[in-house]
């Protein structure tokens, strides 16, 4: 009886289920074509990654199932992902929050100015982005001999009495990366900030000086906030992508591999077993694992944001 | 209703203006530093390039380092530097046209209904941000292999139509900027999804389509091609300014040359987009 009332309840939700299904049928149809070749390029290569995780991968011989070996190894015996592991979360813990703010910052202070200058304003800050490698200037800036220009001035002006080893000395090779990290972090979510300033109507402003809403940083709280709400969850999920995958800086500036490590992170890592010692299982392990750290910050910031404004 | 005019708004302290101005001229000049030093660089003469101390701006500027690059890009083998331009140009161009529409189509629908599995698809996009691109490539490029995609432009172009980064910014847009009464009120009118979609949604989101412009320029013609193209004539323009700037420590000046090049497509679009940005919000205003 209950057996039966259970699948009469199950066969009305499935009823449910396709009518509201039919209902919608040019909502699938414009997500179709996106869907497609989403799921093609993007989920299908992720889940055969994760997949490789679990096999052992040296991508000239098949993938050869052996359960949870490379997260074992991962966890208990590869000291340099520990290491990794430490430097990826100061140089995310640093750069990830403090480009974030930044970004919003730089993004509102334009927004303030003159309409004129705002263009060339947004250029000026989002020129390390948009001039690609160009970043490899940090190289030959704090390079480490007289010809860096760090080293030249300083010694030029007696701060200094020896060129430094910016680059290549453990003690300075994080400081310089979290650096040009923080530098580099004006990218996608500062873009999306300049264009949502950009989309809050006028009248809510001219609403709230009606209102007595009387200087920036009380327009900022009260009107501007919770209108950024949507961009500004863009540019938490963009901040946390870009701070946690940190690599290319590190590997071009310090090295790689760097010296004692020093700047190692959970991608230079990744790299070295994937396309150095063509350990794909492994390095699809590392993948998963950064991934799953990674998900779980977003669900905490996300609902972080949720309470803006309130 | 009135709008504010351009300028002075009232609730702003001149001293605070003038706060705002300083910071950001000191941070400014931080910031434009490689962009500064790019342009110098390409204009430099040799000698300049490699002074003792290094100085930042170029004092006898020449277009030197341009000739050499297309002597080098001409001598270099049977394909025609323009034969590469043309290469970036068709992928950019088709890539960033598609994104756009194909990314608005869903970003509309997932924005503004709600339907079976629009949830989970929504959470996948921006989970699949977060998923490395590294291990990622040995699975797409045995997709690309499997449809027959290698070796030609489809294996750059279609993947950048459905860039998960472009979806979810015109959805966040879509969510935040337009109101749903505004679509119910052209339903009633009698409008189809699609006549809403083209001509009452898109126009809203002018702003986050240019910055959606701007990404996905930037990715296209920074992609060099050599993950599924190996036939060198297919290859893009990327590919052959960095065997230019391969040629070793000689070649300092044409490689400098090449990375200004590169910027000037994506610095000119750059440009007009944010110009466009600024003026598109300044005379449109949503009423409810």
């Amino acid at each position: 009886m209950s057996y039966a009332n259970w699948k009469a309840g199950k066969k009305r939700q499935a009823h449910f289920l396709w009518k509201d299904i039919k209902d919608h049928t040019t909502c699938y149809f414009f997500l179709a074509p996106y869907a497609v070749i989403f799921t093609l390029f993007f989920i299908a290569p992720v889940i055969v990654s994760i997949c490789y995780s679990f096999t052992y991968f040296n991508v000239l011989q098949p993938p050869r199932f052996i359960g949870l070996t490379n997260y074992i190894n991962l966890i208990l015996a590869d000291d340099i992902f520990l290491t990794a592991v430490k430097n990826t979360f100061l140089i995310a813990a640093i750069t990830g929050p403090v480009g974030y703010i930044m970004a919003f910052i730089f993004a509102w202070l334009i927004h303030e100015l003159p309409r004129s200058i705002r263009a060339i304003a947004v250029l000026v800050f989002y020129a390390p982005t948009i001039s690609g490698q160009v970043y490899l200037i940090w190289s030959i800036i704090f390079s480490g001999d007289s010809y860096g220009y760090f080293n030249a001035y300083m010694v030029e002006f007696g701060i200094m009495d020896n060129p430094v080893l910016w680059l290549t000395d453990p003690r300075y090779m994080m400081i310089i990366v979290i650096v040009v990290q923080l530098w580099l972090s004006l990218g996608a979510g500062f873009l999306s900030f300049i264009a949502g300033l950009n989309t809050i109507p006028a009248d809510q402003y001219e609403a709230g000086y009606v209102d007595g809403i009387r200087n920036r940083w009380q327009e900022l709280w009260y009107i501007t906030l919770p209108n950024m709400k949507s961009m500004l969850m863009f540019g938490a999920v963009m901040a946390i992508s870009q701070s946690f995958n940190t690599a290319d800086v590190s590997m071009n500036l310090c090295g790689f591999p760097s010296t004692d490590y020093a700047a190692h992170t959970v991608v230079t890592h990744l790299i070295d077993y994937g396309q150095q010692r063509f350990e794909m299982g492994y390095a699809s392990a590392i993948a998963t694992v950064l991934f799953a750290v990674m998900y779980l910050c977003n669900k905490f910031i996300q609902k972080a944001l949720m309470r803006l404004g309130t | 209703m009135k709008k504010i005019k351009a300028g002075r708004q009232p609730n702003r302290s001149r001293a605070g203006d003038v706060g705002v101005a300083i910071v950001l001229m000191i941070f400014g000049a931080f910031f434009a530093f490689p962009l500064v030093y790019a342009i110098n660089a390409a204009f430099k003469p040799l000698n300049e390039l490699f002074i003792y101390p290094p100085k930042l701006f170029v004092r006898n500027p020449t277009t030197d380092n341009f000739s050499d690059l297309f002597l080098l890009l001409n001598k270099q083998g049977v394909i025609t530097f323009t034969r590469y331009m043309f290469n970036s140009l068709f992928v950019t161009t088709v890539g960033t046209a598609g994104h756009i529409l194909i990314a608005s189509m869903a970003a509309y629908v997932l924005a503004k209904y709600r339907f079976p599995g629009s949830r989970t698809f929504f959470a996948a996009v921006t989970v699949a941000l977060m998923f490395t691109g590294y291990v990622t490539q040995i699975p797409g490029y045995l997709i690309m292999a499997k449809l027959g995609w290698t070796n030609t432009y489809l294996s750059l172009i279609i993947p950048a139509f459905a860039s998960p980064m472009g979806l979810f910014l015109m959805k966040q847009f879509m969510e935040s900027s337009i109101p749903d009464v505004l679509i119910e009120a052209a339903k009633i009118d009698g409008a189809k999804e699609t006549k809403i979609f083209w001509s009452i949604v898109m126009p809203l989101v002018k702003p986050a389509i240019l910055t959606l412009m701007i990404f996905s320029i930037q990715a296209l013609w920074n992609n060099a091609g050599t993950t599924y193209i190996y036939r060198d004539e297919l290859k893009m323009l990327p590919f052959a300014l960095q065997t230019v700037g391969a040629g070793g420590v000689a070649r300092t000046g044409a490689a400098s040359a090449a990375t200004l090049f590169m910027m000037i497509l994506p610095l000119t679009c750059f440009i007009l987009a944010q110009s466009n940005i600024v003026e598109t919000m300044a005379s449109s205003g949503i009423k409810e």
